[in-house]
């Protein structure tokens, strides 16, 4: 698997620690009560298609990276820095 | 007065040739990673140009002067080798000269022992001089710069500078022994 | 026997220990041949005696062990071994000999033994399975063995890039790489045999009216030419992977005398931008009775020997064949003065093609030979005729090699013209398929769709072709066919000859409801030996057809995965022997630690000293407590380099801080150490450690050994992942940094002689931390304990190291105490109730370490939400408590239960478990850290502590985790 770091270029998945769902990207406030707090600690879909996560570029440049990519095809998609992501 | 004696990272290890290439270690007498405030890249940019006649690197690459190398080592990062940088107001500045074993790797089939160990193509053309890369050698991360047409830079943890010498001497091996 | 004018045989090796010559280059199933050996080996389930079958990687029968002791190299394929000088080859699956072999015995009683046997056969009693039935029918059945030695051969893996990598270096790869090259692309020709061009190099073609060899030569010579094209031989493309990623094993010394520097194999993981799969087509054979005797070869096996090698493989060589390829190996053999005994052609409407006896619409429905062929029994509609020959070149037609294809879930497609499966387009992004592997049998045919699809690829890759490709004129035989799979008769007709299943065992599943492909092959096993079932997928597949009564596309096809040729394990892990395994890392102290005698632990990837032992010693324990009473006593002295250094700088590195600590890092003044503690978002204790303040917007923060890559990785995912926002940048500092515990009452002492500042109490209290001169050397000093002691750890650049080291532990030795290492430090924290990762496994709170107060309510910080959920804290969470044993003569470990004195010691009545264990010298007795059920208020019970694993059933009482100096006094003295 290949993964264009969007500061590096293309690398090999193993310059990269693997995360999970880019959920993570969007921390809920302290109050914004227990079922969202779960939702983003705990609850993850397991889709079979398009899907959005987060890496870290850990043995590159460092960079937490948004990869979208479809886990039938495993086609990549778009890889974005985490800190441009909108959110 | 007793004085603290210094010691290399690679002391001991290096040089070794083996077939055509040579590995040695190239010490700097300063390295200083350096990492812009929020807003300051330019002005810090101009600071190192005032000084060094360099300024900061564009990612995957090293700038050369003739008092110092100043090599992009990740996201919004750089190590100023050789000398050390006037004071910086915006930047995050870190002495770093003694973190990091650095080592040369040169002559004919430099290109090849490092297709052993590394996952980036650092063929020419497309891993030019003053191309750098921060990439794994083995299992360690590392900071990769061609010097010239034969030759590399590496930069390692200085922990792990004995095992980056006996991976590059075994691919050295390796590739020597194919002749 | 060799045919006359081919090069002398000059190379010795030998067979089963009886020595032959061989010619320069040619593979041991030639030599074999050449020197009239035909039984080779013994199969893998009936020990039937079987010899070489192909010319190629597909050989499923002739299978090799080169060499004897530690390093043996089992399960080598006769066809693709190279013999050199002084090779020693023996045949595998055979007892006491290959001729003689005991366990031939399986194939009289066959019948028993047929598909899924083991599955009805050793079903009771159950226990039997483990310990009886498995181990006698893995010592019956099965292949070549390793030595069990430690194997030191050199391996090596490698990376390789390039536009364009072509699969197989016959004429179609061989004309796609000239055309990629000549535009312009870096192309990697990667081909499995040691000589370019294919199929070619054993067929009598000829390419723009001159012998295809010359062709073959200039265009490896062009290739040669091109500085952009690398051409790899030996070198089997294994597997196609995500992103354009394809595996190959290159086979660097298998071809040469062993060498200790030079790698036998090398890995390729190679990252193309196109591919273009020029793999050929595999020749098939036909299911007919006793198939499988040595002797019986493909047609293009026969061609390879005899064109390509100048072997004749037998004296009187029928054919058997269903397409015209019987006529042109009978052709062949003519012409090299081989006596053709007949050629049998399933096709009734066959003409002979040359002066040979042509017994058309006939099949060979027996043979005769037990160790070699003899004659066969051919049946027309007619009559029987018994035919004598001691060689049968078979071919049942050409399955394309599409194997790639199928690597990311590509299926192939049945066409009916060429009665073979070929690839579907587009299976693998970015790799198309050219010549016969796409179905295109004849040369010209293959010329002409590799130029087209390489010329395709250059322009998409954005290089000028310049002129259209000139594809030379070559042979345009069409491919005519007709289906024939199965022939009747008396005998066992083998499909997968390498697995020894044969038809009676595909329709028995077939029988048993096993219909569905991928059962069948489960259940027979066929294409489930190391060879994947190259030579009898597609066979299997057809007679599956036939006994359920479908077409071939009903009944499906089961696909290939990588690897395409077994790749041994050692490749693929190459390097990872050994030291090589993990880095190794060092501190600066570890030669003078060494030269102390220190045995050393491993840390995650670091070594450090466990204790340094001193002459009249016998035991650890005898030298930690010693390291011990140092500390408590006088003063020690040890490396703490490995605990995680990061430095955190900019103007909002104190609201950063306050972020990823559960505690307030703002309020800290300058010159300050502060604890921290640093929690999971969901709400358990990631890490601690202790964070100074070097200026307004720097600080440095320490981690634990184990957990320093995460908390980095972490910290980088707060700031750019959760807090972008935040202007602050992190850097790891370990390395820059040799650092050194001093501890004990006299560290001030000792200290003052290597620093001109300040350090007493009042200018250095407890926490104080800056930079100071070390014997004139900008270093850095913390006053912070691990110890429970009067204790610094100063901080030089790592060059120093080794030098602060050795003088500040002979300093040490001169005040009565001495270095201090791991088994050490474990007892003075243990001592204090200091926690490690022992305590913090994961599953611990905040709550349960007694931290509570510490994760502020005043501000948001990672993993306060969720550590305030109910079921995180409260009585039925267990509590960090310490443990002392009450008798003295036991010894208490690291895993036991705590029950209840009354309680059965079962899991369910566990109240607690224990998470580190010391004998402590301070004390004089045994204690430890635990984590009890509402264990802070069970403080003075006495409780059961068991540890079955080591047979420790005792009484300990319960205690406050601090077991010394619970006040704090000694360390602010």
């Amino acid at each position: 698997m290949r993964i264009t770091c969007p500061l590096c270029g293309e690398r090999d998945r193993r310059e990269f620690y693997y995360v999970g769902d880019a959920v993570a990207l969007r921390r809920p406030s302290p109050d914004a009560g227990e079922a969202a707090w779960d939702d983003y600690i705990h609850n993850r879909d397991n889709p079979a298609g398009d899907t959005q996560d987060l890496w870290q570029h850990e043995a590159g440049c460092g960079a937490w990276v948004v990869v979208d990519r479809n886990t039938v095809t495993h086609a990549v998609n778009n890889v974005t820095l985490a800190a441009k992501v909108t959110r | 007065m007793v004085k603290l004696i210094e010691k290399t990272p690679c002391a001991g290890l290096l040089p070794r040739s083996i077939g055509l290439m040579t590995l040695a270690e190239d010490a700097y007498p300063a390295m200083t990673s350096i990492a812009p405030y929020q807003g300051q890249s330019r002005q810090v940019s101009a600071a190192l140009k005032s000084t060094f006649g360099v300024g900061f690197p564009s990612p995957n690459r090293s700038l050369l002067s003739d008092r110092v190398r100043i090599t992009w080592i990740g996201q919004g990062a750089a190590m100023i080798c050789g000398e050390a940088p006037p004071t910086l107001t915006g930047a995050a500045v870190t002495d770093q000269s003694d973190a990091w074993a650095v080592v040369r790797l040169t002559g004919k089939g430099a290109e090849d022992v490092l297709a052993r160990l590394v996952p980036v193509d650092l063929r020419r053309p497309q891993f030019r001089s003053n191309h750098t890369a921060r990439t794994l050698l083995g299992h360690m991360h590392v900071s990769i710069t061609r010097i010239d047409a034969k030759t590399f830079e590496i930069m390692a943890m200085r922990s792990m500078a004995q095992t980056l010498v006996h991976e590059l001497s075994q691919a050295m091996e390796n590739v020597a022994a194919r002749g | 026997m060799r045919l006359p004018n081919t090069p002398e045989a000059t190379v010795n090796f030998t067979f089963d220990g009886v020595p032959m010559q061989a010619v320069p280059g040619e593979t041991l199933a030639s030599a074999l041949l050449a020197n009239g050996v035909k039984h080779v080996a013994r199969s893998f389930k009936y020990h039937r005696p079987r010899g070489i079958m192909t010319a190629g990687s597909e050989e499923p029968n002739a299978l090799v062990t080169i060499g004897r002791g530690a390093n043996i190299d089992p399960n080598v394929r006769a066809t693709v071994q190279e013999v050199y000088e002084g090779l020693d080859a023996y045949s595998q699956n055979a007892w006491p000999s290959l001729r003689f072999d005991m366990m031939a015995v399986n194939d009289l009683i066959s019948p028993f033994l047929g598909a899924g046997f083991y599955y009805k056969t050793f079903m009771w009693p159950k226990a039997f399975w483990e310990k009886l039935y498995e181990p006698v029918i893995r010592r019956a059945a099965g292949l070549g063995g390793l030595s069990a030695k430690h194997n030191e051969t050199l391996y090596e893996k490698a990376f390789g890039f390039c536009d364009v990598l072509v699969i197989g270096g016959g004429p179609a790869g061989l004309m796609a790489a000239l055309t990629a090259g000549q535009a312009g692309a870096d192309v990697i020709l990667a081909h499995e045999d040691s000589a370019l061009g294919g199929q070619l190099l054993s067929e009598r073609e000829m390419i723009e009216g001159a012998p295809a060899r010359d062709w073959i030569a200039a265009t490896v010579a062009a290739l040669e030419a091109m500085p952009n094209v690398r051409i790899m031989t030996r070198t089997t493309v294994t597997g196609a992977y995500d992103q354009g990623t394809f595996a190959a094993l290159e086979r660097v010394g298998h071809h040469l005398p062993r060498r200790d520097d030079l790698p036998l194999e090398c890995f390729w993981r190679i990252v193309a931008k196109r591919a273009i799969l020029c793999a050929g087509a595999l020749e098939r054979p036909i299911a007919f009775p006793n198939n499988d005797r040595p002797g019986i070869i493909l047609a293009s096996g026969v061609r390879a020997y005899v064109n390509r090698w100048g072997v004749a493989p037998g004296q009187a060589v029928a054919v058997f064949g269903n397409n015209d390829d019987a006529h042109r190996t009978a052709v062949d053999l003519l012409a090299a003065g081989v006596r053709v005994a007949a050629v049998i052609d399933s096709r009734h409407g066959a003409q002979a093609q040359g002066d040979y006896q042509l017994i058309a619409g006939g099949q060979v429905t027996a043979t005769k030979g037990r160790h070699g062929l003899t004659g066969v029994t051919v049946s027309t509609e007619t009559e029987d005729i018994q035919i004598s020959c001691d060689c049968l070149a078979i071919s049942g037609g050409w399955n394309p090699s599409l194997h790639l294809t199928c690597h990311m879930n590509g299926r192939p497609r049945w066409d009916e013209t060429l009665a073979a499966f070929v690839p579907t387009p587009d299976a693998v992004p970015g790799l198309v398929t050219a010549g016969a592997c796409n179905g295109t049998f004849d040369t010209s045919g293959c010329l002409t769709e590799a130029a087209e699809m390489a010329a395709t690829i250059a322009k998409d890759l954005g290089f000028v072709v310049k002129k259209k490709p000139i594809i030379p004129a070559a042979d345009t035989s069409p491919y005519q066919i007709v289906p024939l799979w199965l022939v009747e008769g008396r005998g066992r007709k083998w499909l997968d000859f390498q697995n020894d299943v044969h038809v009676k065992d595909v329709a028995l599943a077939a029988q048993e409801n096993f219909v569905s492909v991928e059962h069948m092959k489960r259940y027979t096993t066929q294409g489930m030996a190391p060879d994947q079932g190259k030579s009898s997928n597609v066979s299997a597949l057809a007679v599956l057809a036939d006994v359920t009564g479908r077409s071939i596309p009903e009944t499906g096809t089961t696909t290939y995965r990588p690897p395409f040729v077994p790749v041994a394990i050692a490749a693929m892990g190459a390097g990872a022997q050994g030291s090589g395994f993990a880095p190794e890392r060092f501190t600066t102290s570890h030669a003078a630690s060494l030269g102390r005698n220190a045995p050393m632990i491993e840390a995650g990837l670091w070594y450090r000293p466990s204790y340094f032992p001193q002459s009249g010693e016998t035991t650890w324990q005898q030298s930690c407590d010693r390291e011990v009473e140092y500390v408590r006593n006088v003063v020690g002295v040890c490396d703490v380099s490995t605990l995680g250094k990061i430095d955190v700088q900019g103007p909002d590195a104190a609201v950063f801080l306050d972020f990823v600590y559960t505690n307030t890092f703002s309020t800290l003044k300058l010159g300050r150490t502060r604890y921290g503690l640093m929690l999971r978002e969901d709400g358990h204790v990631m890490d601690d450690g202790t964070t100074a303040r070097l200026g307004d917007d720097h600080y440095v923060m320490t981690t634990t050994t184990a957990a320093a890559g995460q908390v980095m990785r972490h910290l980088e995912y707060v700031r750019q992942v959760l807090r972008p926002g935040l202007d602050v940048q992190v850097a790891s500092v370990t390395e820059q940094w040799a650092q050194f515990a001093v501890a004990g009452p006299r560290s001030r002492e000792l200290l003052s002689g290597v620093t001109s500042a300040d350090i007493s109490n009042e200018a250095w209290p407890f926490m104080g931390c800056g930079a100071v001169d070390v014997l004139g050397i900008p270093g850095r000093l913390f006053r912070i304990s691990f110890s429970g002691e009067l204790a610094y750890e100063i901080a030089v650049p790592a060059r120093y190291g080794d030098s602060l080291f050795r003088l500040l532990t002979a300093q040490a030795e001169a005040m009565g105490g001495g270095a201090y290492g791991m088994e050490a430090l474990n007892v003075l924290r243990i001592e204090k109730g200091f926690i490690t990762h022992a305590e913090i496994d994961g599953r611990v709170t905040a709550f349960d370490l007694g931290m509570d107060a510490m994760v502020s309510r005043k501000k948001d910080c990672i993993g306060q939400t969720m550590a305030g959920r109910p079921g995180l804290h409260g009585p039925e969470r267990r509590q960090m408590v310490g443990v002392c044993a009450i008798t003295g003569d036991v010894k208490l470990s690291a895993g036991a239960h705590l029950f209840e004195q009354a309680a059965e010691s079962v899991r369910v009545n566990s109240q607690g478990h224990v998470t580190s264990v010391c004998y402590s010298p301070t004390l004089d007795g045994e204690i430890g850290l635990a984590f009890l059920q509402n264990g802070r208020a069970r403080i003075g019970e006495t409780l059961r502590f068991v540890d079955h694993l080591r047979g420790i059933d005792t009484l300990c009482e319960v205690c406050a985790p601090v077991m010394f100096d619970p006040k704090g006094e000694r360390v602010r003295g």
